[in-house]
C-alpha cells in the first residue's frame, strides 16, 4: 500500500523536475547560470492560472486532446515498475496496453491539432505520426526482446529480469535494445537531435507545431504530459542501463530518484553537446533504433 | 567472459552500421578508429591468462588502429582539402539496410556452420563475416578514394575478428608483422591519395580510368 503511494506520488510530483535538471545542465554547459531547478513548476504554476482563448473553429476534439493525453500517459506510469519494487497495475499482456496507452496519445494530440483547420498544424501532425511508424514498431520489437528473454508478458517480470539475472546484463541483445531505447526516448519525448523544444521555426518543428493554438491551463496540461511522458520512458529505460537495488526498500526510493534524474542529466550533456538533425536525416536515426532492437531479437531467437 | 566478448562484438557491429549511415569523412574515421581499438581489447578477453606479449600486441593494436591511422588519414583529409560529404553509390539510408539485412542473414546462417563446440556461442564467426560484409559494401559503394581506404579497413576488422579463432595459436612475432603491414599500407595508400588529388585535382576514382594527356 505504502509502496503504491510513493509510486503515485513520484509519477505526479517528480516529472517537471526531470525537465528542470536538463535545462540546468544545458545552461551549466553553456556557462550560463540558467532558470531555477524548479522553473518548470512555477510555469505550469502560472499556465494554470491564465485565461483560455479557443478559435471558433475547433470542437470539443481540441479540449479533449491534451485531457485525454494526460490521462493516457497517467495509466501508463501506473504500469511501469519503478526501480526495485512493482507495479500497482499489472497483468499478463500489459506491454501491449502499455505501447498502446502512447499511441492513443498520439492519435489524439494529432486528432487536436488537425481540429484547428491550420495547414501549419496539420504539417506538424503529419511529421509526427510519420516518424511514429518508425519509432512504434522499434518499441515493439525492444518489448518483445525483453519477453523473450524472461519468458514473461508481465512488465514487471521482463523488467526485473535483468536484475534477478544481473551476470546477464551485458549480454549482446540488451546492449541492442538499450540503444534502440534511448533513441525511442529522445524522439517520443522531442529532445534535441529529433526535435528541439525551444525553437520556433516552421521548418524544424515536429511537436511543437501541434500544440501551437493551445493556451493557458490546455498549455499547462501538454507541458505536463510531456514530462510525465519522458519520466516514465525513462523508468523503463533505467531497468536496463542502471539495475541495481540494495535490498532495503528506504535506500531504494531515493537511489531510483537518483538516477532518473542522472539521466535527465545525461540526456541535457547530450544536448549540449548534439545539434539537430536535419529534418531528412531524422527517419534515418529511428530506423536505424528499428534495425538495433530488431537484430536484437534475432540475435536471441537464432 | 563471455557475456562480455558478445557484448563488445555487438558494439562492432553497431559500429558498422554507423559507419554506413555517417555523411562526414571525417566522422566515418572516428568511427572506424573506435572500432579498431574496441577489437584491440578482445585478445585481452579471451586469453586465459594474460602474457608480457599478449598485452603488447594487444596495446600495439589499439595505439595503432585508434590514434596513428585516424590521425594519417585525417591529416590527408585535411591537406586534400575535398568536400567533407561522402557521396555513395547508393543512398545512406539504404546502404545501412542493405547492412543491416547482411548482419541479419550472417547471424542466422552462422548457426548451421560446424564449428568447434565451444565457439557456438560466441558471436566471433557472425560478428567476423558480417564485419568483412560490411566492408565490401563500403568499398564497392563509395567513390572517394579516402571512403575506400575506410572500406578496407573495415574489411581488415572483420579478418582481425575471424583470427581471434585462432588467438592462442597465433606466435607474437607474426601478430606485429600483420600490423606492420597494414601501417604500412595505410601509410602508402594516404601518399598515393595525395598524389592522385594533386594529378586529378580530385580523389574520385572513376576519373582514374580515363587517360590524361597533356
Amino acid at each position: 500500500m505504502i509502496e503504491m503511494l510513493i509510486h503515485l506520488m513520484l509519477l505526479l510530483i517528480l516529472p517537471p523536475l526531470l525537465l528542470g535538471v536538463i535545462n540546468k545542465t544545458k545552461a551549466l554547459a553553456a556557462g550560463r547560470v540558467g532558470a531555477p531547478w524548479l522553473q518548470s513548476y512555477y510555469d505550469l504554476l502560472k499556465l494554470m492560472r491564465k485565461g483560455m482563448v479557443l478559435s471558433t473553429t475547433t470542437t470539443w476534439v481540441f479540449v479533449a486532446g491534451p485531457v485525454i493525453t494526460l490521462a493516457t500517459v497517467l495509466l501508463a506510469g501506473l504500469l511501469i515498475p519503478f526501480g526495485p519494487f512493482n507495479a500497482p497495475i499489472a497483468f499478463t499482456g500489459d506491454l501491449i496496453l502499455f505501447a498502446y496507452f502512447f499511441g492513443l496519445a498520439r492519435f489524439f494530440t494529432t486528432a487536436a491539432a488537425l481540429d484547428t483547420g491550420s495547414a501549419f498544424e496539420g504539417m506538424g501532425a503529419a511529421r509526427e505520426v510519420t516518424f511514429a511508424c518508425l519509432s512504434e514498431p522499434a518499441l515493439f520489437f525492444a518489448l518483445l526482446v525483453l519477453a523473450k528473454k524472461s519468458g514473461s508478458l508481465t512488465l514487471n517480470h521482463m523488467l526485473h529480469g535483468p536484475v534477478t539475472a544481473f551476470p546477464a546484463t551485458p549480454a549482446a541483445p540488451l546492449v541492442l535494445v538499450t540503444i534502440g531505447l534511448f533513441i525511442i526516448l529522445l524522439a517520443e519525448t522531442c529532445r534535441i537531435p529529433v526535435d528541439d523544444p525551444n525553437t520556433h521555426l516552421e521548418l524544424t518543428m515536429i511537436h511543437e507545431v501541434m500544440v501551437l493554438d493551445h493556451s493557458g491551463p490546455l498549455l499547462g496540461v501538454i507541458l505536463y504530459a510531456a514530462a510525465l511522458k519522458l519520466f516514465v520512458l525513462s523508468a523503463l529505460l533505467l531497468h536496463l542501463i542502471a539495475p541495481f537495488q540494495t535490498g532495503y526498500w528506504w535506500l531504494d526510493w531515493p537511489l531510483f530518484m537518483v538516477e532518473t534524474l542522472g539521466l535527465a542529466a545525461l540526456i541535457g550533456v547530450l544536448e549540449s553537446l548534439m545539434a539537430r538533425l536535419r529534418m531528412k536525416r531524422v527517419p534515418y536515426l529511428l530506423t536505424g533504433a528499428l534495425l538495433l532492437c530488431g537484430a536484437g531479437f534475432i540475435l536471441l531467437v537464432r | 567472459m563471455m557475456e562480455m566478448l558478445n557484448a563488445l562484438l555487438v558494439i562492432v557491429l553497431v559500429l558498422n552500421l554507423f559507419a554506413l549511415g555517417s555523411s562526414r569523412i571525417l566522422s566515418v574515421i572516428h568511427i572506424v578508429g573506435t572500432q579498431g581499438a574496441l577489437l584491440g581489447l578482445v585478445p585481452l578477453l579471451l586469453h586465459t591468462h594474460l602474457s608480457m606479449s599478449v598485452v603488447l600486441a594487444a596495446l600495439a593494436a589499439i595505439v595503432l588502429k585508434g590514434m596513428v591511422i585516424p590521425s594519417i588519414m585525417i591529416r590527408s583529409l585535411r591537406s586534400a582539402q575535398i568536400r567533407r560529404e561522402v557521396e555513395p553509390l547508393i543512398g545512406l539510408l539504404p546502404s545501412v539496410i542493405l547492412g543491416a539485412f547482411a548482419t541479419g542473414i550472417v547471424l542466422l546462417f552462422s548457426k548451421q556452420l560446424p564449428l568447434a563446440i565451444h565457439q557456438i556461442n560466441t558471436l566471433i564467426v557472425p560478428a567476423s563475416i558480417s564485419t568483412v560484409l560490411i566492408g565490401f559494401i563500403l568499398l564497392t559503394t563509395r567513390f572517394k578514394a579516402l571512403s575506400q581506404v575506410l572500406g578496407y579497413l573495415v574489411l581488415e576488422n572483420g579478418i582481425f575478428i575471424f583470427g581471434m579463432l585462432l588467438v592462442q595459436a597465433i606466435p607474437f612475432i607474426v601478430e606485429m608483422g600483420m600490423f606492420l603491414d597494414l601501417f604500412v599500407g595505410i601509410f602508402v595508400i594516404s601518399i598515393i591519395t595525395n598524389h592522385i588529388n594533386q594529378a586529378f585535382s580530385s580523389m574520385d576514382t572513376r576519373r582514374l580510368v580515363s587517360l590524361k594527356e597533356e
